[in-house]
């Protein structure tokens, strides 16, 4: 072969292992190489954590400037807040239940506990739209200062994010139904789960940084 | 309510025929001559019936080898726009002092200085960059394909749309005219009413799609499918930088995309984030977009810094000097690039502190930098270098980046800035990086993988005619800009009315037609080496006695790339194979698993650019239709399980026979 | 199942009960401390309430993301810290660079930030 006649500079390495068992080049048998759906799935996820970051970072340059209008000790009601932390929480151990069954294989009690997550997802989101529509009905959409742009902005894609769970978990009921706990399924309902518990941390992040901190004086 | 009036405005949103440019005869020639050319284009395939060829080989081809070439052919259509864009302003600037107003109308030139930046990075480095490393990575690293097909032909016609948008702008409308990042408040919907920066914002929207969803997929790649033997320290120096490009893709496209979102609901919703009233504040886009687009520098650079080094030590012979010293200082420039941002505004005020602290960090990155210049010099230093058109390229990337380098070191110092900042020095320095740098080094990177994509090398003499012209032309064009800029020229101006500096700007348009002279070369190697296809065909796959994998392949490769995973032992692993005399297998072979191909990428990428065309001109039913239809689609498209398919051995066994053959020939 | 999902890391029962009763406390603490009005100052307040979302942050992490330094080869975990990092640089930046252009360009306006309740 035309490769073995090149072997004029072989001085930066090359023959030091001649003494040893001849190399094997290449594989004989098939190589799988590793799966890689949550490695990318996880990637995303934290492309998307820099996406929040902005957001928070936009409200903490703009969450003060409220250009005379409402302040956040005047709009936020707390207790509201809690509750709707408290269904985001409980949703997240209700998506933790479902993946323990997906370990034990059982296909009927993991799509009830994803029916229970979803529905408190969508808990969520109804407090977080009444929230919203209240804002608006005293005068205090997202038009009316930076602060509350800044607020709306970050709240919001929070909420999409969570709308878009929602409509993956359902779509991913109906696959499950369709094929039951196949490999890709089981792989998808992993992706929804990192999916899920990561939109909580950002939740953290949220009623801390926004709500809590927005009504200190 | 719903009168004809509103349904025609609820259909139509925005657009009516004056939207049409028929006023302007610039852009109507225009038109003319890319619909006459189009026609001829579609004529053409029609007449020779490839559409139907296209569209299973290449459009829904899952392949990273073809979607890598389609990236790059992209990037070199993009670059012919970026070009004319970049003459036209050439030949403004050279016409329009004191009494002459130039050709170009100022509303109608600064649609273009914006566009030109915008198509040059998005369009041109970005493809290119991207159809590169989707080209040579799996390859390199003794992989099948990329971790996800699918999302990489998917992520290749999301930079079409975005493109393809930034073209319609061109006949339908008008582009954004403030400039290439679109700084608030002129891009705010009271500055800039019109669907320029509408255009601006969801075709890079759209495009920043598939690039962040191509750097995931590369990422993966590069983490989960290296051949077994093939650690960190050992892969290839050019994986390496894909690698931290691909993290630094990862990590900042999100708040490019962060940042024009909220520039969007300023414009649609009139929301207050970059307002002048409101408690806006316009800054925080300049800041966040920065945060962005200095890592996209690096994203640009690395990869280039990468080809560089493969040249290097392929035409030296000679091991690259200094691999893990060049490791370092990649991964070194990946996590210092987020330290530098506030550089491009130390003029906005924020003190002392502040432009010190980024000041420093500036200078403290062109150290790692400055290594990798080292390493190139003493890989070359006793090497048999071969002075190859690549190598030409590489020899001309660090004398020009160099200088580059330097004039980047001097903008580093905040006083210094504060005088230079927005002036043509600038202009010149980015221009001297970029096109030294990057440019340079896709070059040499497309003349030093085009045999292995295409089984033949491309013609060296209209290769070198290229150098020649771009070096030349280059120095020509920019060195003027440096001089200009020292004496106090500000960039983007339309009209002079001091009559000393026209004389410069003569010469740099002499230097702009020389280098469009060097792209015409290089559109003629194209051609050339085409016809001259016999003379030059590569038939043992390792034309410049290589040393990374993708040279231990056929050239072009078969569609699996490696028929037995490679086993790696060493950092220049084929080079390792050919010192042991390693025999290709001739028998054994194994049925190969395979990913289909899919039309869901072209799909949905086809439907995310009318819906930007819809959201563009305010065209709400075709919008809500566009998004909803998007969503179905996204979600039928997961429904389909069935992706994948084996290459019978038999086949398999063919191809490699046909190779065997070939090499007995060649040998 | 582990087979096939890329070895990574799974939660018990016991795993998730423990997450859930911690995130209880840690949600339930900062909103008595704010709704009470536990300190009297306002940056005592955020302090001790954004320590302990931080401590929750980490807590969703282990528990609920299974968060380790072997899980897909340590790539996740890397990937999550240079993700930190980098949030922090833009969070932590942006505000300092942006205070100290409203410090500087802007004095009137800083003071009535800083009077305003």
């Amino acid at each position: 072969m035309a490769e073995t006649t090149y072997n004029q500079t072989g001085h930066a390495h090359g023959g030091a292992q001649d003494n040893a068992e001849p190399l094997r080049f290449h594989e004989t048998e098939e190589h799988h190489p590793e799966q890689g759906t949550l490695l990318g799935f996880w990637l995303y996820l934290m492309s998307d954590c820099l996406i929040f970051a902005c957001l928070f970072a936009t409200y903490g340059v703009l969450g003060r400037s409220y250009a005379g209008g409402p302040t956040g000790a005047e709009l936020f009601d707390l207790p509201l807040v809690a509750m709707n932390t408290s269904l985001l929480l409980l949703s997240s151990i209700t998506y933790g239940f479902a993946m323990l069954e997906v370990q034990r294989n059982r296909l009927r009690p993991v799509m009830i506990w994803l029916a229970i997550t979803g529905l408190l997802g969508a808990g969520f989101l109804g407090l977080e739209l009444y929230e919203f529509a209240h804002l608006l009905h005293e005068g205090a959409g997202p038009q009316r200062s930076g602060f509350l742009t800044a607020f709306f902005a970050l709240v919001g894609t929070h909420g999409l994010h969570v709308m878009f769970g929602i409509i993956w978990l359902v779509t991913l009921l109906v696959q499950l139904r369709q094929r039951g706990l196949i490999v890709e399924n089981q792989r998808r309902l992993f992706c929804l789960s990192m999916f899920w518990h990561f939109l909580d941390v950002v939740w953290i992040g949220v009623f801390t940084f926004v709500y809590l901190m927005g009504v200190l004086p | 309510m719903f009168d004809q009036l509103d349904l025609s405005k609820l259909i139509f949103g925005r657009l009516t025929w004056e939207a049409i440019p028929l006023h302007d005869p610039i852009l109507l020639v225009t038109f003319a001559m890319v619909a006459v050319g189009g026609v001829a284009v579609v004529g053409l395939l029609t007449y020779y019936r490839l559409w139907g060829y296209l569209w299973r080989e290449w459009f829904t081809s899952i392949d990273h080898k073809k979607i890598g070439i389609m990236y790059i052919v992209l990037g070199l259509v993009m670059l012919l726009r970026g070009f004319a864009d970049a003459i036209m302003m050439r030949l403004q600037q050279a016409m329009a002092f004191g009494d002459s107003a130039g050709y170009l109308p100022p509303d109608h030139y600064d649609q273009i200085f914006t566009a030109h930046g915008v198509i040059m990075i998005f369009f041109v480095a970005m493809p290119l960059i991207t159809g590169i490393m989707n080209y040579v990575v799996p390859l390199q690293i003794g992989a099948r394909d990329v971790a996800f097909p699918f999302l990489n032909n998917f992520s290749f016609w999301m930079t079409a749309s975005g493109a393809a948008l930034v073209m319609v702008s061109l006949f339908i409308g008008e582009f954004a005219k403030t400039g290439w990042l679109a700084y608030p408040p002129l891009s705010g919907i009271l500055q800039s009413p019109g669907v320029g920066v509408d255009y601006y914002i969801w075709a890079l929207q759209i495009a920043g799609v598939g690039t962040l969803l191509s750097g995931i997929n590369l990422l993966v790649t590069i983490v989960k499918m290296r051949a077994p033997g093939m650690k960190l320290m050992k892969m290839p120096i050019f994986t390496w930088t894909s690698l931290c490009t691909n993290v630094l893709i990862v990590a900042a496209f999100p708040v490019l995309t962060a940042v024009l979102a909220m520039l969007t609901l300023d414009r649609y919703l009139g929301t207050a984030f970059f307002t002048n009233d409101l408690g806006g504040n316009a800054m925080m886009y300049i800041n966040l977009i920065w945060i962005w687009g200095h890592p996209e520098v690096y994203i640009l650079i690395l990869p280039a810094f990468g080809i560089f080094s493969e040249v290097v030590s392929t035409y030296s012979r000679k091991r690259l000097f200094g691999y893990t010293s060049m490791v370092y200082a990649t991964v070194v420039i990946t996590v210092l690039s987020y330290l530098v941002w506030l550089h491009h505004f130390f003029t906005m005020g924020s003190g002392a502190s502040v432009n010190s602290f980024f000041g420093i960090t500036t200078m403290i990155i062109s150290i790692p930098t400055g290594a990798k210049i080292f390493n190139w010099l003493f890989t070359m230093y006793r090497g048999k270098i071969t002075f190859d058109v690549p190598m030409l390229w590489t020899l001309g990337f660090m004398i020009t980046f160099v200088i580059g380098g330097m004039t980047g070191v001097l903008l580093a110092v905040p006083p210094a800035d504060f005088v230079l900042h927005n002036s043509l020095f600038l202009v010149a320095h980015f221009h001297n990086v970029i096109i030294g740098g990057v440019l340079f080094g896709l070059f040499a990177g497309i003349t030093y993988w085009f045999p292995k994509a295409f089984g033949y090398k491309l013609d060296p003499f209209w290769g070198k005619m290229s150098f020649w012209f771009w070096t030349i032309g280059f120095y020509f064009a920019f060195m003027p800009l440096y001089v200009l800029g020292l004496m106090g020229v500000t960039r983007r101006m339309n009209h002079f009315e001091d009559m000393s500096l026209q004389f410069w700007f003569q010469v740099a348009a002499f230097g702009a037609v020389l280098i469009a002279v060097g792209i015409a070369a290089f559109l003629i190697q194209l051609v050339v080496s085409f016809l001259r296809r016999d003379q030059l065909r590569d038939t043992t796959g390792d034309p410049w006695n290589g040393r990374t994998l993708e040279w231990s392949t056929s050239s072009p490769p078969p569609p699996y790339n490696f028929a037995f995973t490679p086993r790696v032992h060493d950092i220049d692993a084929w080079w390792q194979m050919k010192q042991h005399g390693y025999q290709r297998p001739t028998e054994g072979f194994l049925p190969v698993h395979m990913p289909k191909n899919t039309a869901a990428g072209v799909v949905l990428a086809v439907l995310s650019a009318a819906l930007g065309f819809a959201l563009i001109w305010h065209m709400w039913l075709l919008a809500g239709i566009g998004l909803l239809a998007l969503l179905g689609a996204t979600i039928v498209h997961t429904f389909n399980y069935d992706r994948d398919y084996y290459i019978p051995a038999e086949e398999v066994a063919a191809v490699e026979e046909e190779r065997t053959r070939m090499l007995a020939n060649h040998g | 199942m582990s087979e096939h999902s890329g070895g990574a890391a799974h939660g018990t029962f016991k795993g998730y009960m423990t997450g859930f009763v911690l995130s209880v406390i840690l949600t339930a603490i900062p909103f008595w401390v704010v709704m009470g009005g536990v300190f009297e100052s306002s940056g005592t307040t955020a302090l001790v309430i954004l320590g302990f979302a931080a401590v929750q942050i980490v807590v969703h992490m282990i528990y609920f993301l299974h968060m380790n330094f072997r899980s897909e080869g340590g790539w996740t975990m890397l990937a999550l810290i240079f993700t930190a990092v980098i949030v922090f640089i833009t969070l932590a930046g942006s505000l300092w660079v942006m205070y100290h252009l409203n410090v500087n360009m802007m004095p009137g306006m800083m003071d009535a930030v800083h009077q305003s309740p």
